[in-house]
């Protein structure tokens, strides 16, 4: 059936719900059941990790086919199936999902206090969502997953946030399910004329040229606000600033990779002269996100909308990786939503060590932390710099392999996407030096403490991460190469079949 | 010996930055000079097996990326050209070291300097022995961190942390274009591999990109990659505010070893270069334009350590220029010898400043040769070497950059040559206002001061007189292999020149007169300074208040010492002498330009485009819904008149809408 033996992706994918069910049902004094949600949390979130390590070591990366794929008929008479599978575009990103969880449930450990088990149950439906999203290879089931991550993301913002969350968790909620509804109604029209909702099946489809328009922008309308791309960035740094450290991690490290992985996934192979077509509107809108979001970026006094201003940055070379269509740019591209997981998730995380001690976001509440926290100091710079994309760091490679590739279509795209290395240089570093460089003025700030062993277990997989992924990226580029060449050609062949049926 | 010589720098940083603090300060410090001097070690065997005996070799070390043909690995190139390098920075970065032990020694976190210290040498190693641009350009990028790092060592000083941010962000001016360079180079090869790019320039010599011929366009963009490095004009200014940095860093990067990888990266281009007539006469005007403008500005600058800085500008201009007119081996043999004396000097004014108790303004010196003797003779020797006078290291390979420049018989190359023979004039000139402000005349410190003036301790006097060493021989025995008769074996191919290019050749058959001539400006140069600064002190004064708008704000020497006053805040008197002592306003310029529209145009994109713009249309539509519901809300009275009335107003509606629709 398939690689493993036994259906993993399901398993990875209802495993936490498990996990969350078995949480629900413990009774007890609050102390008592905080502390078993905690740990119980901990082990589900880890197992499904350990499991989900079987797809690194079994994936073929030489074959672009869909693997460790599992089929139910749900709804047959509707041409809607369960359909769950991955391939060299969505293997890593389940990882992704799977290592960040017990992360972010390790992050969280201390700093929320209230409603212990309901958060650590929100985390695990999260979790449940974000791998069923990945992993599905029905429209219809990916549809409900990828809505359903909103759920446990709004209470997430809603009920644990900071000040002003609900109206973050609102717009969040809007701005993301407004997008979505345009998208259900390309699905309905695709599932009209295919007949059929699974996607290995639609690929096969061809779609009409002035029905293509219409579904790209359809699709365009939910992804680029998930991505998000400018304009329609704005709900982002909001639901950043008020959500908790963890909910901030998880929204940026992997919930924003979930539009890009939508024009991975659907636009491209489905819509392929659309997407040609409309591909300079994209590297518009992205440079525009490049320069536009470094420079407001460069204006905030807020840790946590720095980073998040810097997410749309870093998301808009994305889209201009996904957009130019040859091997180095979508690679770079699929590497940067990695690398952007790991680095600004780590970002995150380091505000937040700031946060649970301070209790404050602004920057010029800080100076001079580094002399206090000199190990803080250490790891913050070094995510600082990856985030900065300097070579050797996670973020370069990806950087890197986009500017290559998008110079072979439009060298100004590559330009534009090279000035974010100036600008991003500029806001990150700027940051640094007001929160950790200058002198101590506030006498609050010379009683804080450097990392807790807790802390070091977090931040210590992510620096290897990045490390390994910024010196020896090899093994992460050998998972898309294969898919990845396999959508090239796939697009420059519709592209040709259209040509030849114009002439 | 070809791995260690690149990898015990990086056990030495690991040692010291990780373990500095169980290790404690003394064996942290100690553990990386003996890295650094193993690394020497290798380095210099490096040196005599490829260099001397003709060996080149490439180390492969793990594959970096391999993306539908991109293939990039990981890899030490050894030939002539980088083996030079290695040599030369592991040889000073080790003296370097070891004098950073007692500079450093009343520091507080003196492992977190030597972890960066090291840091920096590796990476820079990582840089010259790259087999293809991406690694080099980790190692660019890698220098420029470990730069950053050290001009913002003391960060609880503002003034440092915006140098160190400045530096950081100007070089990444640059370093865009260089990744914009390389960016095309692997659209036009294939390939950002050395040993592929170079055979294959000849076949592509002729291709377009963009209506550009794509061979120039790669030049001039690797060109402006490498203007940021070295800091040349346009790109310079951070170079002299990165002096904030301790004074062994400043000697180690921002003289001997960084600021060259441009030069450094022209050189290892030179296969491509040859092919770019009109990228390399760019190289030439800019880099000799910037050795004339830096030297004007060294004239007036009272930072000791920033008029050697503005020094380092100029040569590197030079470099630049010799470059341009295609003789890469005499620029590559100044930058060797600009290392040993440059540092020098650094090293120098270090020990000097050690002795003022941290006074770096020469304004506030004097009188103190008697005191520290071997400083003052080590400091005479490396502004010889620096002025060119005959004999020293600098006079074999400057005079060898101007006679190519002559040589060159083009228009940019006759240029280079008046603005490098002016340029030669200026330094001799700063070098000796320098030295005589510093060491002689009265004591113009207070005497609190000058009693503490003592001479530096051991293990900073050896690297000073080793380099000395070093800035006396280099020139005489070296310059029969870099530039003299056994150049083409020395070379061993490691640098390309042209079918056309007989630079080499031409530069040792000019008139007599030009080999002699920048000695003779030196030498004038030097009697200026002697005549304003010995001879006729008030001179000074009196020209700079000449050529002045407000001479009042001319300050005489010696200085009224006010109390925590800084160079930056002086008032600015105007005129020529204003626009010299400013830096010709480049940094007023810059800041105009783009610093404050930046600034501006971020807070109006935050809040006027976000905050009223993209987001007041979705919560105008919100607080639309909200009005709307809220007037829905009004209608509810609950009175059952109210009720009754509406529906009887409905029910006439209706039967009108009825009758008159029968």
């Amino acid at each position: 059936m398939n690689a493993a033996g036994f259906p993993l992706l399901s398993l990875l994918t209802f495993l936490p719900l498990v996990g969350s069910a078995v949480i629900l049902s413990i009774r007890g004094e609050e102390a008592v059941v905080a502390r078993n949600a905690r740990w119980t949390a901990l082990w589900t979130s880890l197992i499904v990790f350990l499991l989900s390590l079987i797809l690194w070591a079994r994936f073929d990366t030489s074959s672009a086919a869909f693997q460790f794929e599992e089929k139910l008929a749900w709804l047959p008479e509707f041409g809607v199936g369960y359909h769950m599978g991955v391939d060299g575009i969505s293997v890593l990103f389940v990882l992704l999902s799977t290592a960040l969880t017990p992360l972010c449930i390790l992050a969280s450990w201390e700093s929320v206090t209230a409603r212990v088990r309901e958060y650590m149950v929100a985390f695990l439906v999260l979790e449940t969502m974000m791998v069923g999203m990945f992993c599905a290879l029905d429209f219809i089931v990916f549809y409900i997953f990828f809505e359903a991550v909103l759920i446990p993301m709004f209470l997430i913002i809603g009920v644990w946030g900071g000040a002003r969350r609900v109206y973050a968790a609102f717009k969040f909620f809007l701005y993301t399910l407004l997008g979505s509804v345009l998208m259900l109604l390309a699905i309905l029209y695709l599932w009209y004329t295919a007949g059929t909702t699974d996607v290995p099946a639609l690929f096969e489809l061809q779609i009409p040229r002035s029905a293509q328009a219409w579904i790209f922008f359809a699709f365009l309308a939910s992804f680029a606000v998930k991505v998000p791309m400018w304009p329609v960035h704005t709900w982002l740094p909001d639901a950043h600033v008020e959500a908790p450290t963890a909910g901030s991690v998880i929204l940026a490290g992997v919930l924003l990779k979930m539009g890009a992985y939508g024009f991975l996934r659907f636009t491209l192979p489905l819509l392929p002269e659309a997407s040609a077509e409309f591909a300079p509107l994209i590297f518009a809108l992205s440079v525009v996100a490049v320069v536009y979001t470094s420079l407001v970026a460069l204006a905030q006094e807020d840790m946590k909308k720095l980073i998040a201003y810097s997410s749309v940055a870093h998301m808009g070379i994305v889209t201009i990786g996904i957009f130019t269509f040859n091997q180095q740019g979508l690679s770079g591209a699929l590497f940067t939503m990695l690398a952007h997981g790991v680095v600004s998730g780590a970002l995150f995380l380091c505000v937040g060590v700031l946060y649970d001690r301070v209790h404050s976001r602004e920057i010029l509440r800080y100076g001079g932390v580094a002399k206090i926290m000199p190990a803080y100091a250490l790891v913050f710079m070094l995510f600082t710099m990856a985030s900065v994309g300097l070579p050797g760091l996670a973020n370069f490679v990806g950087e890197f392999l986009v500017i290559v590739g998008a110079w072979r279509v439009n060298p100004w795209v590559a330009f534009g996407a090279a000035l974010g290395m100036i600008l991003g240089a500029a806001y990150m570093l700027y940051l640094y030096r007001r929160v950790a460089f200058g002198r101590i003025t506030r006498d609050d700030l010379r009683a804080l403490l450097d990392l807790s062993p807790r802390e070091y277990a977090v931040f210590a997989p992510l620096i290897a991460l990045t490390l390994w992924m910024g010196i020896y990226p090899q093994p992460f580029l050998s998972f898309f190469e294969a898919s990845v060449a396999a959508l090239v050609a796939r697009h420059e062949a519709a592209l040709n079949l259209s040509r030849l049926a114009g002439m | 010996m070809f791995v260690g010589a690149i990898f015990f720098p990086l056990l030495g940083a690991c040692l010291s930055g990780f373990l500095g603090r169980w290790l404690g300060d003394k064996l942290a410090q100690w553990a990386t000079v003996i890295c650094m001097a193993l690394a020497a070690v290798c380095g210099s065997l490096a040196f005599a097996h490829v260099a001397m005996d003709s060996q080149p070799a490439t180390v492969p070390l793990l594959t970096w990326m391999d993306v539908g043909g991109l293939e990039i690995s990981w890899a030490l190139r050894y030939d002539t050209l980088s083996v030079v390098m290695v040599a030369m920075v592991t040889f000073i970065s080790t003296l370097i070291h070891l004098y950073s032990v007692g500079y450093m020694s009343h520091d507080a976190t003196p492992t977190r300097f030597f972890a960066y210290l090291s840091l920096f040498t590796f990476m820079m190693l990582m840089l010259v022995t790259a087999d293809n641009l991406a690694q080099l350009f980790f190692g660019w990028e890698g220098v420029g961190l470990a730069s950053y790092l050290l001009i913002g060592y003391w960060y609880d000083r503002e003034s440092a942390n915006r140098a160190a941010m400045k530096a950081f962000i100007v070089n990444r001016v640059g370093d865009v274009f260089f990744m914009l360079g390389l960016a095309l180079t692997f659209f036009t090869f294939g390939s950002i591999e050395f040993d592929t790019i170079f055979p294959a320039v000849a076949q592509h010599a002729n291709d377009r990109f963009a209506g550009l011929p794509a061979i120039e366009l790669i030049g001039v963009l690797l060109f402006l990659g490498a203007c940021g490095k070295s800091a040349q004009l346009g790109l310079h200014t951070w170079l002299p505010d990165a002096m904030e940095g301790p004074t062994p860093v400043s000697a180690l990067i921002h003289a001997a070893t960084m600021v060259t990888a441009g030069v450094f990266l022209m050189a290892r281009m030179s296969p491509l270069m040859e092919y770019a007539p009109v990228a390399l006469a760019i190289v030439t005007v800019v880099g000799a334009s910037t050795a004339l403008f830096a030297a004007t500005i060294g004239c007036v600058q009272n930072d000791i350590k920033r008029i050697i800085a503005y020094s380092t500008c100029s040569q590197l201009g030079y470099m630049f220029f010799a470059a341009g007119v295609g003789a890469y081996q005499v620029s590559v043999f100044h930058l060797f010898t600009h290392a040993f004396f440059k540092a020098l000097l650094f090293l120098g004014a270090g020990s000097v400043i050690h002795a003022m108790s941290d006074e770096q303004d020469i304004r506030k010196m004097g009188g103190i040769w008697t005191k520290i003797p071997v400083t003052y003779v080590v400091m005479w020797i490396g502004n010889l070497a620096l002025a060119g006078i005959p004999f020293f290291a600098g006079y074999y390979s400057k005079d060898a950059i101007l006679e190519a420049a002559y040589a060159a018989h083009s228009g940019v190359g006759a240029y280079a040559w008046v603005c490098g023979m002016l340029a030669a004039f200026l330094t001799a000139f700063y070098s000796w206002r320098l030295l005589i402000l510093t060491f002689h005349g009265k004591p113009r410190a207070d005497h609190h001061t000058m009693e503490h003036v003592h001479e530096s301790p051991a293990v900073m006097l050896i690297p000073l007189l080793l380099l000395a060493v070093g800035a006396v021989l280099t020139g005489a025995v070296f310059a029969p292999f870099f530039v003299g008769e056994h150049a083409h074996e020395f070379w061993n191919g490691a640098i390309f020149n042209g079918e056309h290019n007989h630079i080499l050749h031409a530069m040792h058959e000019v008139p007599e007169w030009v080999p002699l001539a920048p000695t003779v400006m030196g030498i004038a140069g030097i009697a200026l300074a002697y005549v304003m600064y010995m001879a006729a002190p008030g001179l000074p004064t009196r020209l700079a208040q000449m050529f002045s708008a407000r001479p009042q704000l001319v300050r005489r020497l010696p200085l009224i010492p006010a109390e925590g006053e800084e160079q930056q805040t002086e008032p600015n008197p105007g005129g020529l002498y204003g626009f010299l002592l400013k830096k010709w306003y480049f940094d007023e310029l810059y800041d105009f330009l783009f610093v404050r529209p930046a600034r501006r145009l971020a807070e109006r994109f935050w809040k006027v485009g976000d905050a009223r713009i993209i987001d007041g249309m979705p919560n105008g539509v919100a607080s639309l819904a909200a009005a709307g519901a809220r007037g829905a809300v009004r209608i509810q009275t609950g009175r059952v008149a109210n009720y009754a009335f509406a529906m009887i107003i409905g029910l006439v509606l209706f039967v009108t809408l009825f009758l008159i629709g029968r």
